[in-house]
Order: C-alpha cells, then sequence, then structure tokens
C-alpha cells in the first residue's frame, strides 16, 4: 500500500497558453458556461492556438468537458472530467501531462468557469440526505464550506499552539500582496485588529479569515515540451505533479493537525521534480480559509510543524520576504469562484513568465498546492522556468 | 427546505439508525483487526477486511475540534450560534455531532471534555447529539 512508485525522470509538457476571464470578481452578465469559454479563447489567443488546435479536453462538471469542446467546437480523442473539488485542474495539468506523454493527445485545454456570486447557470449545491454527508453532517448544520473546512482549526491551535492573532496575520500578509495586484477584489490595507473586529462567521474565523466568493474564470493549454518556443509567451515547464485523497467526510481526516493529502501530494510533486525546498523561489497554496496556509506550509515542508503560524506572522511570506506565498492576494483578498485552483496555477505561470503584477525575483520554480472539498483531496504541481535537467 | 435536515437511511447505514432509534450508538468493528471505525460501510477501513460486525458503544466521548456557527443552516435560526462538533468515541472512532446540555461558547466548550451521547428526535429518526459527562461515569 506504501509502495512509492520510481518517479518520471523528467517533464515532458509545458503550459503553453494561460488566461484568465476578462474580469472576476460580480460578473452577473456572464453564465457558467460563458466563463468556461471567455478563459478558454482568452488562453488560446495567449497561445497563439486556435480551437482546431485542441484534441484533448479537461474540465469539472458542470458544464463538463462534453459540454466545453461541443460549445468551441472541439471534437477532443481524449478527456478528464476529474471533479473532485478546487485542486481538479491542477489534477488535470497532472492528467494531461500523463495523455501527452502517452500519445493520446497533443495539446490539450483545461477550462474553469464558474459563477460563484453570481449563480448564473450553475448548479444547485447541498448533499443528498441518504449521502453519508446528509446523513452524517447535514443533520447538524453544516451549510457550505465555513461550517466544515474550519472544524479542524481549534485542534491544531491548542496541539500546535496557533493564536489567533496568528491566524488573523495570515490574511493581513495575503492583503499586502493584493494591495499590489489591480485585479483584486480587496486592495486596502488591513490589521490584526481589523480582522478580529469582522463579523463572526464560524468560530473561530472571522468574515475576513474566509475567501471571497466571486465569479470568474480561467483556461490553460498544455503541449509537449519539444514544442517550448513555438508560442508567444515563454513556456511554462511542468516538472512535477501529485495527487492524493483523504476523507469524504471532515470528521474522518486522520489527524486534525495536519493534512495527509497535502503531503503525499507535495512529495510526489517534489520527487519528480527532483526538488526540495530550497529550490522553491514561489509558493501558491489554496487558500479557503487562514489555516490552510498554516497547514500547506507544514505539509511541504517549508517549516516544522507549529512554526507555520509564527513564519508568517513574522513576515516571511509577505512583499519583501523569503517565501513569497499567495502573491496575487489569494482566495482571501484576490479572487475565489468556488474552485479557486485555477487562480493558483494562473498567478505561477504569470510569475514564472515574469509578468505578474506583484512579481517577485527569481520565481524560477513556482510550486502550487490546491485542496479540493473539505481537506478531502489534493494537486501540486512543481512549474519552472527552465526544463527538468537530465536525471 | 425550511426545516432541519433529516438523514435518509440506506442499508449500509439502517443499523446505525436503528440503534439510534433504541437510544444505543450501535457502530462496527472489525473481528479481524478487533478496530472500531465510522460511518458505517461493509469493508474495515484498517485492514480490508469485510468480516466486520455490529456492537453498541459505550456512548462515552471527548470533544475533538469544533466550531460554533453564526450563519445558520435552514431550521437552526433560533440555535444560532450553535456549535458543530466533532467527538472522539472512547472505542476511537470520531464522529460530528451538536452538544446539548451546555452553552455553546469557547468558555464552556473546552477540548478534550468528557461527554456522553443523547437523542433526539427529527423527524422519523432519532438523532445522536452530545452532552457534558455527569459525576456518575
Amino acid at each position: 500500500m506504501s509502495v512509492v512508485p520510481k518517479a518520471r525522470q523528467a517533464s515532458s509538457v509545458i503550459i503553453a497558453g494561460a488566461a484568465e476571464t476578462d474580469q472576476v470578481g460580480r460578473l452577473p452578465g456572464h453564465s457558467t458556461l460563458q466563463l468556461h469559454l471567455e478563459g478558454a479563447l482568452n488562453a488560446l489567443a495567449d497561445a497563439g492556438l486556435s480551437t482546431k488546435d485542441i484534441d484533448g479536453i479537461a474540465t469539472v462538471s458542470a458544464p463538463g468537458p462534453v459540454q466545453v469542446a461541443h460549445s468551441l467546437g472541439i471534437v477532443p480523442r481524449w478527456m478528464d472530467g476529474t471533479g473532485v473539488g478546487g485542486t481538479s485542474f491542477l489534477l488535470h495539468v497532472r492528467h494531461a501531462a500523463a495523455a501527452i506523454s502517452a500519445g493520446y493527445a497533443s495539446t490539450v485545454l483545461i477550462t474553469h468557469g464558474e459563477s460563484g456570486r453570481s449563480r448564473v447557470g450553475a448548479a444547485r449545491f447541498g448533499p443528498a440526505p441518504s449521502s453519508i454527508q446528509g446523513q452524517f453532517e447535514a443533520p447538524y448544520g453544516v451549510y457550505g464550506p465555513t461550517t466544515a473546512f474550519t472544524i479542524p482549526a481549534l485542534r491544531y491551535m491548542k496541539e500546535c499552539g496557533l493564536t489567533h492573532d496568528q491566524l488573523a496575520y495570515v490574511a493581513v500578509a495575503q492583503r499586502n500582496w493584493a494591495a499590489r495586484n489591480p485585479r483584486a477584489m480587496y486592495r486596502d490595507p488591513i490589521t490584526v485588529a481589523d480582522v478580529l473586529a469582522s463579523r463572526m462567521v464560524a468560530y473561530p474565523f472571522h468574515l475576513l479569515e474566509c475567501c471571497l466568493v466571486t465569479d470568474g474564470g480561467g483556461a490553460l493549454v498544455i503541449t509537449s515540451a519539444d514544442r517550448a518556443g513555438d508560442f508567444p509567451h515563454p513556456a511554462v515547464h511542468v516538472l512535477g505533479t501529485g495527487e492524493s485523497a483523504e476523507s469524504p467526510l471532515i470528521s474522518q481526516m486522520a489527524d486534525f493537525t495536519e493534512s495527509a493529502a497535502f503531503r503525499l501530494a507535495g512529495q510526489a510533486a517534489f520527487a519528480e521534480a527532483g526538488i526540495g525546498v530550497a529550490d522553491v523561489g514561489h509558493l501558491m497554496i489554496y487558500d479557503a480559509f487562514a489555516h490552510l496556509p498554516v497547514y500547506g506550509l507544514e505539509a511541504l515542508g517549508f517549516v516544522k510543524k507549529g512554526e507555520a503560524g509564527a513564519f508568517i506572522a513574522d513576515g516571511n511570506t509577505e512583499p519583501g520576504g523569503t517565501l513569497p506565498l499567495n502573491t496575487n492576494g489569494g482566495g482571501l483578498s484576490y479572487t475565489h469562484t468556488g474552485m479557486y485552483g485555477m487562480f493558483a496555477i494562473q498567478e505561477a505561470v504569470r510569475q514564472i513568465r515574469g509578468e505578474a503584477a506583484a512579481q517577485v525575483d527569481g520565481a524560477e520554480i513556482s510550486v502550487v498546492l490546491g485542496v479540493g472539498g473539505m481537506f478531502a483531496t489534493s494537486g501540486a504541481l512543481v512549474l519552472g522556468r527552465q526544463p527538468a535537467t537530465a536525471g | 427546505m425550511t426545516g432541519k435536515a433529516v438523514p435518509e437511511p440506506t442499508p449500509d447505514t439502517r443499523p446505525f439508525w436503528d440503534g439510534c432509534a433504541a437510544s444505543e450508538l450501535r457502530i462496527q468493528r472489525c473481528t479481524d483487526c478487533d478496530q472500531a471505525y465510522f460511518y458505517p460501510r461493509p469493508v474495515c477501513p484498517f485492514c480490508g477486511s469485510v468480516r466486520v460486525e455490529w456492537f453498541t458503544a459505550s456512548g462515552r466521548a471527548t470533544l475533538y475540534s469544533y466550531v460554533i456557527n453564526h450563519r445558520p443552516a435552514p431550521g437552526f435560526d433560533d440555535e444560532a450560534p450553535y456549535a458543530i462538533a466533532v467527538v472522539q468515541l472512547a472505542e476511537g472512532p470520531r464522529m460530528m455531532t451538536n452538544l446539548t446540555g451546555v452553552p455553546n461558547t469557547p468558555d464552556d466548550l473546552v477540548l478534550d471534555m468528557p461527554l456522553q451521547v443523547t437523542f433526539t428526535q427529527r423527524g422519523d429518526i432519532s438523532l445522536p447529539l452530545f452532552t457534558p459527562a455527569g459525576d456518575d461515569r
């Protein structure tokens, strides 16, 4: 069960095109499908390609790969509908890399669109009463991520010493990045006192420790690395990927003080890329809530267990710090449609290309860590400016 | 939907809900590796055995973690803010629940405090809740 497969020797794919929708935020004039298609067309334009160049498609339901492909006039010879929450797009990159290596597709389009705020053409949510969530969570007043994703935090705070001020500071640090990003929904600097004075949502989480709810989308074009140089923008090499899953119920997460899925997905991606934490110049950790960067930094090994809160509060992850983290402002300040993973990848691509709003120096290697469900799934990507070195 | 969510049992989970109707917390354990587990399912998550059996748990637990929710789910308006808790049963497994017989405040809800199961009727279902354990334990 714990056999670790031999890592592939080198990445063979690149991100040739990447773009978000023209705007993110409040877009009541866009349906969910429109957001997918706008992101897709923008990414194709970014890559200098047309829909006729695409032979593989990946996205989550709904609308799913069939409808997205059909709407664009694409006939896929490979498709992936993996829908395991907001990290799904990281898994699509991983699966596309495998498919391209296997010859199942040559150029894959990965799309995201979500009318998370305006709910235009969006699926209604809520578990069926006979599902395990319907039987063992909903009866206790669980109502969306704020009431479930948040539950492990108090245990972590007791066992690892994270303070309320440190948890609040995660939002402060990310706002300092958002202040540099004109597309971010919230850009005004905030203090720990501001965070702690914001409305209580689910103790110990205040409003400013919870992600935004927005509309938006984005897409990626993945192709083989031997085509690097054929596109308008610098290639972003996919150096390593990982994925894992834990429990569909938050109550069954093995240890509330750490995410096994984060750790396993991250280890797989680092091993495949042949890198360690010292090689990472830029980091994105999916931040649906303020505790997620804390869990992510520890799972990836950037700090020891129990140290992440102080690491962030000491300024290490904000502008001018040693480890730039969530440089678009993150789900807490930039945008969060519901499945944020696509936006974390987009920011990593911009940083590797050198075209981010809050560009960091020396972003040769960027790591993206995603989460799906309530600590249920995880994906990880190691992206680089240079191709993997042999061996 | 305006009332509180009511669970709908499936064949896998029916013995659990039947136990609740009898004011017993019936969960499963593996007869090969002897470990208890929850939520109900036909395969031991520890060793993969299908030789599993139902038994009545003690109903004793400790408070593992919780949030106090200020944005009530449908039907919970009168109770907000209310705690959504995860408790650790004396037999090992954890389950989600609500906490009754104690103010749902950070001062009153202390992690690892001892708890005891109690049951409340919701529709056709008897739902397990937990309350601070008395001195007669």
